[in-house]
């Protein structure tokens, strides 16, 4: 089978290989990792022809460039809105375009975005770690971060017609998250649950993997400053000693002891990665049950979406 | 049987609460369900999170909801005698000597023992493995003997190598990156809690028992050398 062979030219922080991720191993102190936004990375994958968790490169707004040494290979760019520039084309991210050997390829900021999905028409080879090559930051467990001077190999090389990619409305930033109050909302003074939800907050640069530190009112800790280690979700928002809220991400932590004021719903997660330091965020509390119905409802359609492109796909020429 | 605290936790996950401070009868009932669920997972049960006084249950949304997993887990609860896990008894052998032991003089300092008695202290606790928290496979077990339990450092060291056995308080731990900690580095263990066999990754279950044995720098070696092959 032909393969590709591509050589990190450049990569900022926090570019690395990512998939579905490894879920099911909290009580091991492992995170589920994965994309950031987890939709575009699974929308990547559909678009040329591979499974939607299959690993892929996770671009930051620090950006990537690849130059392909040998072969030639089909890619999808989704996520926010990159500028790529493949062999001296311009081109944009919710594409499908090909790299040859001797080209270039560039991923690099665009006018909003935080997260790029780079995923091939093969088979990345990358190391797994636990049945996955989901890279956990923090440990370098898994595919890896990239750096430059890395060799990577696509294997079962394909080529692609280029084309557009639909882009859903749910992929732009999202700015209003659902949350449920708690677990721990006991631990804050009512003053600080209303101030919670009145907001405003903002996304300070704090932010990697793990989680962001947003800024806004200080949200006053009632006595119990500290709580029994208990675990932590993606979408968790702890708030440590110094009364400020972080909204834990892909690597988080897996337990902690500071109470967590609220947790924004699975869905919602996804796109508020895409925002960037200083934008705005505000928070909507709901109740379990409408959460759990509103959830439901996402599902349902996100499992529709996805057979709608795994359709398309299939119906594609070549 | 405590009657557990039931809270949702976002659209897909529910904790359920035994105590909301350190308790050991509550751990107990902990450790009861985390065993039930893996006997009698309920539909779509995605994972669950054992911890110190509460264990979170996730779920999938689009199979059920906070309701249903909450009914779920009472019918558990409600069993009488159900079977606990069982738990095993490892062996974990520690290195105290040069250059590993490089807490072992500041603890002496602090805690008024020499050195020896430190170790002897260390190597005295009954350990027991709590939980998983933090990072991959970092095993926080209780069993610190009462002498030899010490607040944090007032700032985290970085850098500090995997393997390191470090104690705060009652707590214990072998690491297993390389990483920052406040925690008091007594040692360096050979034993791997990554182990990378696919098929058992992780060494200890929760609830599982450790006891240490001291080893002199050439048996560190010989073991650790072991362990890498």
């Amino acid at each position: 089978m032909a393969e590709a062979v591509f050589r990190v030219v450049q990569a900022g922080p926090l570019v690395s290989v990512q998939d579905g991720g490894r879920p099911g191993m909290m009580r091991f102190g492992v995170p589920a990792s994965g994309g950031m936004d987890r939709k575009a990375l699974a929308l990547a994958n559909l678009a040329v022809g591979q499974p939607e968790g299959a690993p892929v490169i996770e671009v930051s707004l620090g950006g990537l460039t690849l130059e392909c040494l040998s072969g030639r290979v089909s890619i999808a760019v989704t996520g926010g809105a990159f500028v790529v520039e493949a062999g001296g084309r311009r081109a944009a991210s919710w594409q499908v375009v090909t790299i040859k050997a001797g080209e270039t390829f560039t991923i690099r900021r665009g006018h909003w975005g935080a997260w790029a999905y780079l995923a091939f028409a093969g088979a990345l080879q990358a190391p797994r770690w636990l049945g996955s090559a989901a890279t956990l930051a923090s440990s370098n467990l898994g595919g890896g971060v990239l750096k430059a001077g890395q060799e990577w190999v696509v294997a079962e090389a394909n080529l692609l017609p280029p084309r557009d990619l639909p882009r859903p409305v749910s992929a732009r930033p999202r700015r209003r998250l659902h949350v449920v109050m708690g677990p721990q909302a006991h631990c804050f003074a009512p003053e600080a649950l209303e101030a919670f939800a009145a907001g405003p907050w903002f996304l300070t640069p704090q932010g990697d993997r793990m989680g962001v530190r947003l800024k806004g009112p200080v949200l006053a800790l009632g006595d119990a400053l500290s709580i029994p280690s208990e675990p932590i979700v993606r979408g968790s928002v702890q708030v440590a000693g110094d009364g400020v809220p972080v909204v834990l991400l892909a690597d988080h932590q897996t337990t902690g002891g500071y109470p967590k004021i609220a947790t924004v719903l699975d869905d919602d997660l996804d796109s508020f990665t895409q925002l960037r330091p200083g934008d705005g965020v505000s928070f909507a509390p709901i109740g379990a049950a409408e959460a759990a119905a509103l959830g439901r409802f996402r599902a349902e359609r996100w499992a529709d979406y996805k057979a709608r492109m795994r359709d398309r796909m299939r119906g594609s020429p070549g | 049987m405590i009657p557990p605290r039931f809270t949702a936790v976002a659209d897909h996950a529910l904790l359920v609460e035994f105590a909301r401070a350190l308790d050991d009868a509550a751990h107990e009932a902990v450790l009861r369900l985390d065993a039930a669920l893996a006997t009698v997972p309920c539909p779509g049960l995605r994972e669950w999170v054992p911890a110190f006084v509460n264990l979170l249950v996730d779920f999938d949304p689009a199979v059920t909801d906070h309701a249903q997993v909450e009914a779920h887990v009472t019918g558990l609860l409600d069993q009488a005698g159900a079977p606990g896990a069982s738990p095993v008894t490892h062996e974990v052998g520690v290195c105290y000597e040069e250059p590993f032991g490089r807490d072992l003089a500041a603890v002496a300092d602090k805690t008024g023992l020499s050195e020896e008695a430190v170790i002897a202290a260390h190597l005295a606790g009954d350990y027991r493995v709590y939980l998983y928290g933090f990072a991959p496979g970092y095993a926080y077990m209780a069993g610190v003997p009462p002498e030899l339990r010490l607040d944090r450092k007032t700032a985290p060291v970085r850098g500090i190598a995997a393997g390191s056995v470090i104690v705060a308080g009652p707590q214990c731990l072998i690491t297993t990156l390389t990483m920052p900690t406040g925690w008091w580095i007594l040692g360096r263990s050979p034993v791997k809690v990554l182990t990378g066999d696919e098929d058992r990754p992780f060494l200890f279950g929760v609830g599982d028992r450790v006891r240490f044995r001291r080893l002199s720098l050439a048996e560190f070696e010989a073991e650790n050398g072991a362990s890498h092959g």
